[in-house]
């Protein structure tokens, strides 16, 4: 397939609908709204299920009775739409259902804004809801990278029968940039053994996440928590960037990591030896790893667009090892190259004793605009 | 009269001479699992599963009958069916009902549903649901308060009626007058049928049968939204006996909420099971 000029919401929407989404229900929010959109028009056409639902609470619980009949469903929403959705969230996680849920974070709290965030982390990747679970979380920094992880995202959520998210902010779902769609897949015929499909020649089959007796509910959660442990072996990922000799690491996500980026590439270029990581799966989060690059680093600059949230799994893998700094935009604004430059530059200074080789060009940000925490 | 679209298997007619007067009388419908409930002495929600179960077996829709259960007395109801469940949050069933529906159009999705469920809770979800017309059938089983948490005020609450939450007795001005769910979801286009029945003597089990059986019959025929309120009695939070429950039913909740259907479409005999 060629390369195409693609907006980041549609471009998932299509992803979604070749990795032979069955089903797709939603609300309309900013900035995911194209993504709806999108799927009402391809949806019909395709004679697959769509509906705009009357609320975001709706919307989740059609995902629910969708993904029952063992059917790829699917939902999208942002920020105030997914707080909604929680509590069907945790239902779908107690059943153990397959779903894949596109979160394009919004600023916060409350109505908050309309702009770019990952004001999110802490809601999706530890608390979709309530009770002991935990979705899968994809974190996309390209709209290439959403394409690709959308079909990932229906293959993860099928194999171990769980909620996946795909987390992106804003700027991602709005953004055009050329990328390249996979082909379409075929639709499975056959459904899996425990969906409901009328107990036709079986027995009867019951989806719930109910479980009156105290110890067949503790069994059900050693049972949720042990499918999270082969999953955190399995299939953690992570994009790596000029790592192998780096003293110091930037770990971010997203378009917070893709960023930093661009600022370790300037870093470099002035003789700091920093290398980039970016989770892709922020749960799993790439802990161990975090932990093996903590034994060599100097230091970690964790960079998001939040008050600082993925510091704190940054700096519980890393264990005291090496400080761990953070810096950080809020409200929709999106940190700028030079802004972590000058992060990366501070950590620098403090964590070696030499005097700098290299001088930062361009103001360091005052602390009214934004803020820098060690903790 | 309804034409009967439901092809029957022949080798599921018996010879009613092969069976017991236990079975032509009182068999157990097949949609029934063999199981006690957990249900009060004099709670109808026992009736109201058999009735379902019964209309399930003669239109043999068993093998491809969905239900979704509530939360409520009835979040059991999916041990209790002898077809295919799934539990949905409180107030939502019509939602995970619609989702079942939609991938899955030649399936019968029923949902069942109490007071607190449907008309507060998930108001939102069962009138737009019925708003889209959307294919399902609804068993609403109306006892005027919420019975798992143990008797408090439900938007189905008679003005005075003391409940565990209106230990005053509902107060108008304080908590306003009961809403008349069936009533109300009649004047919603899309919808084909909509009944409010009792439980209260046999006589009106016989019409609340019927009317599970017609909104039942309106989804197979494609014609959209079923609906069939059932009064039903909670003696234990009413505080009340049995007899007494019923006599209540009858003398008190009936002239708040009156019987009959309150939108019946002409059936489609052309079409059917969409």
């Amino acid at each position: 397939m060629p390369k195409q000029l693609l907006k980041g919401n549609e471009a998932i929407a299509e992803a979604a609908i070749r990795a032979g989404v069955d089903a797709y229900f939603g609300y309309p929010i900013t900035p995911q709204t194209e993504l709806l959109e999108y799927m009402a028009k391809r949806m019909p056409e395709l004679g697959r299920a769509f509906v705009q639902a009357e609320s975001e609470v709706a919307a989740i619980n059609m995902v629910y009775g969708a993904a029952c009949a063992g059917k790829r469903a699917m939902t999208s929403s942002s920020s105030p739409g997914v707080s909604l959705m929680q509590e069907g969230l945790s239902y779908i996680a107690g059943s153990e259902v397959p779903v894949v849920l596109v979160d394009v974070m919004r600023g916060g709290p409350g109505l908050g804004n309309i702009a770019p965030s990952q004001a999110d982390y802490f809601q999706m990747v530890k608390s979709a809801g309530h009770g002991d679970f935990k979705p899968i979380v994809l974190a996309p920094a390209t709209v290439q990278e959403a394409i690709d992880l959308t079909g990932l995202a229906f293959d993860l959520a099928e194999k171990y029968r769980t909620i996946v998210t795909l987390l992106l902010d804003g700027t991602l779902g709005q953004m055009m940039e050329p990328a390249e769609l996979p082909p379409m897949r075929p639709m499975p015929a056959e459904m899996p053994a425990w969906a409901l499909t009328g107990a036709a020649g079986r027995k009867k089959n019951s989806i719930l996440s109910f479980r009156m007796e105290a110890e067949d509910l503790e069994a059900h959660n050693l049972h949720l928590q042990q499918k999270l442990a082969v999953i955190a072996d399995e299939e953690v990922r992570t994009y790596e960037y000029m790592l192998d000799d780096a003293e110091l690491i930037v770990v971010g996500f997203g378009t917070a990591g893709r960023v930093s980026q661009t600022a370790v590439k300037q870093a470099r270029q002035k003789g700091i030896k920093v290398g980039l990581l970016r989770p892709i799966t922020l749960s799993p989060f790439p802990d161990r790893r975090l932990s093996q690059l903590a034994d060599e680093a100097r230091g970690f600059l964790v960079v998001e667009m939040n008050a600082g949230q993925m510091v704190e799994d940054v700096r519980l893998s890393v264990g005291g090892q090496a400080p761990v700094k953070f810096y950080g935009r809020m409200g929709g604004v999106v940190p700028m190259p030079d802004e972590i430059l000058a992060s990366i530059a501070r950590l620098d200074q403090a964590t070696t004793k030499a005097p700098p080789t290299y001088k930062i060009e361009g103001p360091l940000v005052p602390l009214t605009k934004a803020h820098e925490v060690t903790r | 009269m309804i034409a009967n679209t439901v092809e029957v298997d022949p080798s599921d007619r018996v010879d009613p001479l092969d069976r017991t007067v236990e079975e032509l009388v009182a068999q157990r419908p097949k949609t029934l699992s063999e199981i006690d409930t957990h249900y009060c002495p004099g709670c109808m929600h026992g009736v109201a599963h058999r009735l379902v179960a019964e209309v399930i077996d003669e239109l043999n829709i068993r093998e491809r009958t969905i239900g979704v259960a509530p939360v409520g007395c009835s979040v059991f109801a999916y041990n209790y069916f002898e077809c295919d469940f799934a539990v949905a949050a409180h107030g939502r069933a019509p939602a995970m009902a619609t989702g079942l529906k939609r991938v899955m159009p030649d399936k019968v999705i029923f949902t069942y549903q109490g007071d607190g469920d449907l008309a507060s809770i998930g108001s939102a979800e069962i009138l737009h649901a019925a708003a889209r017309g959307e294919n399902i059938t609804v068993v609403f089983v109306n006892n005027a308060v919420y019975g798992m948490t143990g008797g408090q005020m439900a938007p189905t609450t008679l003005v005075g009626m003391k409940t565990t939450s209106s230990p005053y007795g509902r107060d108008l001005k304080m908590s306003g007058a009961p809403l008349k769910m069936s009533e109300l979801i009649a004047q919603i286009d899309g919808v084909a049928f909509v009944s409010r029945r009792s439980l209260h003597s046999p006589a009106e089990i016989r019409k609340a049968k019927k009317a599970i059986r017609r909104a039942f019959e309106m989804q197979l025929n494609g014609q959209g939204f079923s609906m069939v309120e059932l009064l039903s009695s909670c003696p234990t939070n009413w505080d009340m006996k049995p007899v007494e429950a019923l006599r209540w039913i009858e003398t008190r909740m009936v002239p708040v909420f009156p019987l009959g259907d309150f939108k019946n479409s002409v059936p489609k005999n052309s079409v059917r099971g969409v």
